[in-house]
């Protein structure tokens, strides 16, 4: 059941997305993410929608995948959808008592779902295509500047990239555990909210433990290699910008205006 | 052969909060490793042995003595880094030694903290990973891979760093039978390919058979320090001391208790056959003998 969590997990590949300079990605998210929010007519969503598809179709990761890590959203699609629904005022379609529909709602409903999903979607392509490592590394270039404002730039991507490696490794440790709290005779499946609530503490309370210790070696096994913080140190990976990074930007910028244009031209 | 690492006259204790006088794991013992030279460290636990390796690459600092690694202090703080990129050091769960999420990244982990540049940090990732047989699992993410290959991905990252000598503490402690042996044979290889010191802290009499030189530590005492046939012939002390011997030794021994005289020097499975065979031949050679000699 844990194993269910993809978030954060790397698909190796040899596509153009792949290739790209991670460096490059991080900024096309993050454009991706606010041309979502920019587009605010259905149709200007749709170009949002299709950009995602082709990049998908480009990356060739598994539909199946990208289905995956919607599921962990899905309550949060069906919240704000009832939200909108329920409570945007405008021309009723239905009323009922308190209980009004308006047609404004719905389109508010149905936009806030695509864009929540191509958000996920979106960001989920660039943890699929880029290792984590690639991540952390784009990150601490693109922060470099605040190096200067004394944030702790480096430690910060160090800390990040031991978390991303021991995520699988601690929900392995996470299943072992409640498998053998559940040979000991441990009931986790029934009763209400709190005795589950308190069923987990059996678990925890191992898994803290043992998280400690193996931070604890993990540290000396870092000494012991001449870890020292950032200091003096190089990166075997070499970031590169590329023709096809630029490429990649153009297409999104063009998409972004593209939609800038839809929302002045297509305003009611 | 000259002396790659020195303990002199060490001693270490720690102080646990709840008790007045520290604990003293050893006193003033001596230790060397000769270079070039594979030591197996044989003890049970709380004996000492990783306590000691602890101070080969200034992990530990001895409270007494010194250590002397190539001729440099371990208390001497500025050739602190430079004694870690001539030790390096492999411990007993893979999991908790590997850093990055990618084999390759990893390996090349120890070659960025000391300042290496990208062209050669390269080069030096694709011959370790190629001199442990892991070449084909470069790209891989670390916990897809077995045990085995784990540990391998771990001594990649160390010998990467060109070290001198190689510390292992229990590298096979956690490891699957396959993975035990996948581990032995590339440290064995190191050793005699690429004439890397190794000092290996193992729990398996079977192992520590197979390396030049067997040191025995109990009680932060080191005990018995010899070749591992020399070492091995003393049963009885190193049962006395919570040990065990190989199992073909054993075999050897318990054959001589129970009055069929072999060697005691017997190490492998090998020796072992020919020992027994030899044994038989010479026991149903004395049966006819006897038998004649009724007959007549």
């Amino acid at each position: 059941m844990l194993k269910d969590i993809t978030i954060g997990q790397f698909f190796p590949g040899n596509s153009f997305i792949h290739k790209m300079d991670p460096r490059m990605k991080l900024v096309a998210v993050l454009l991706y993410i606010i041309m979502l929010f920019v587009a605010s007519h259905p149709l200007s969503l749709i170009v949002g929608v299709a950009l995602l598809a082709v990049m998908y179709a480009v990356s060739k990761i598994p539909a199946a995948m990208v289905l995956k890590s919607l599921k962990p959203v899905i309550p949060i699609i069906i919240f704000t959808s009832v939200l909108n629904v329920f409570f945007i005022s405008g021309e009723p379609l239905f009323s009922w008592w308190l209980i009004e529909i308006t047609k404004e709602g719905i389109t508010m409903a149905v936009l806030m779902s695509v864009r929540i999903v191509c958000l996920i979607a979106g960001s989920s392509l660039l943890t699929y295509t880029t290792s984590p490592i690639e991540l952390t590394d784009a990150l601490e270039r693109l922060m470099k500047p605040l190096n200067k404002i004394k944030v702790p730039v480096h430690e910060l991507s160090m800390m990040m990239t031991i978390a991303l490696r021991f995520i699988p490794t601690l929900i392995e440790e996470t299943d072992k555990i409640i498998s053998a709290q559940k040979a000991r005779g441990a009931d986790m499946e029934t009763g209400g909210l709190m005795q589950r609530a308190k069923a987990l503490i059996p678990i925890l309370i191992p898994l803290f433990v043992s998280s400690f210790r193996r931070a604890d070696e993990l540290a000396m096994a870092m000494e012991c290699r001449c870890y020292r913080g950032g200091e003096g140190r190089t990166r075997m990976k070499q970031l590169h910008l590329s023709p096809r990074d630029f490429v990649a930007l153009i297409v999104v910028i063009a998409a972004f205006g593209g939609i800038i244009a839809m929302n002045m031209l297509l305003r009611p | 052969m000259s002396e790659f690492i020195e303990a002199k006259k060490i001693s270490f204790s720690y102080s646990l909060e709840d008790e007045k006088e520290p604990v003293k794991v050893f006193e003033d013992l001596d230790f060397t490793v000769n270079q070039g030279e594979m030591v197996a460290v044989l003890g049970h636990n709380g004996s000492g042995k990783s306590t000691l390796a602890k101070h080969f690459n200034a992990i530990l600092l001895p409270v007494e003595g010194d250590v002397l690694v190539n001729g440099m202090n371990t208390k001497n703080e500025e050739d602190l880094y430079n004694i870690r990129q001539e030790i390096g050091m492999v411990f007993q769960n893979p999991d908790n030694q590997i850093v990055a999420t990618v084999v390759e990244e990893d390996v090349a982990f120890g070659l960025e903290n000391i300042g290496i540049s990208p062209a050669e940090i390269r080069a030096r990732v694709d011959q370790a990973l190629d001199d442990v047989g892991m070449s084909d699992y470069k790209q891989h993410a670390p916990h897809r891979l077995s045990g085995g290959q784990k540990q391998r991905v771990a001594i990649a990252g160390i010998i990467a760093m060109r070290p001198q000598c190689i510390v292992l503490d229990e590298p096979t402690a956690m490891l699957d039978p396959r993975g035990r042996d996948e581990v032995m044979k590339t440290i064995l290889r190191l050793n005699q390919e690429f004439g890397i010191t190794i000092v290996l802290i193992t729990h398996y009499m079977d192992e520590a058979a197979q390396c030049g030189r067997v040191v025995v530590m109990d009680g932060g005492k080191i005990i018995l320090d010899s070749t591992p046939k020399d070492v091995f012939s003393h049963v009885r002390m190193l049962k006395n001391v919570g040990l065990d011997v190989p199992q073909a030794t054993e075999i050897a021994y318990e054959m001589t208790k129970a009055g069929y005289p072999m060697p005691n020097d017997v190490l492998t499975e090998d020796e072992c056959v020919q020992e027994l065979a030899r044994l038989i031949e010479r026991t149903a050679h004395a049966r006819r003998k006897a038998k004649e000699k009724k007959r007549k």
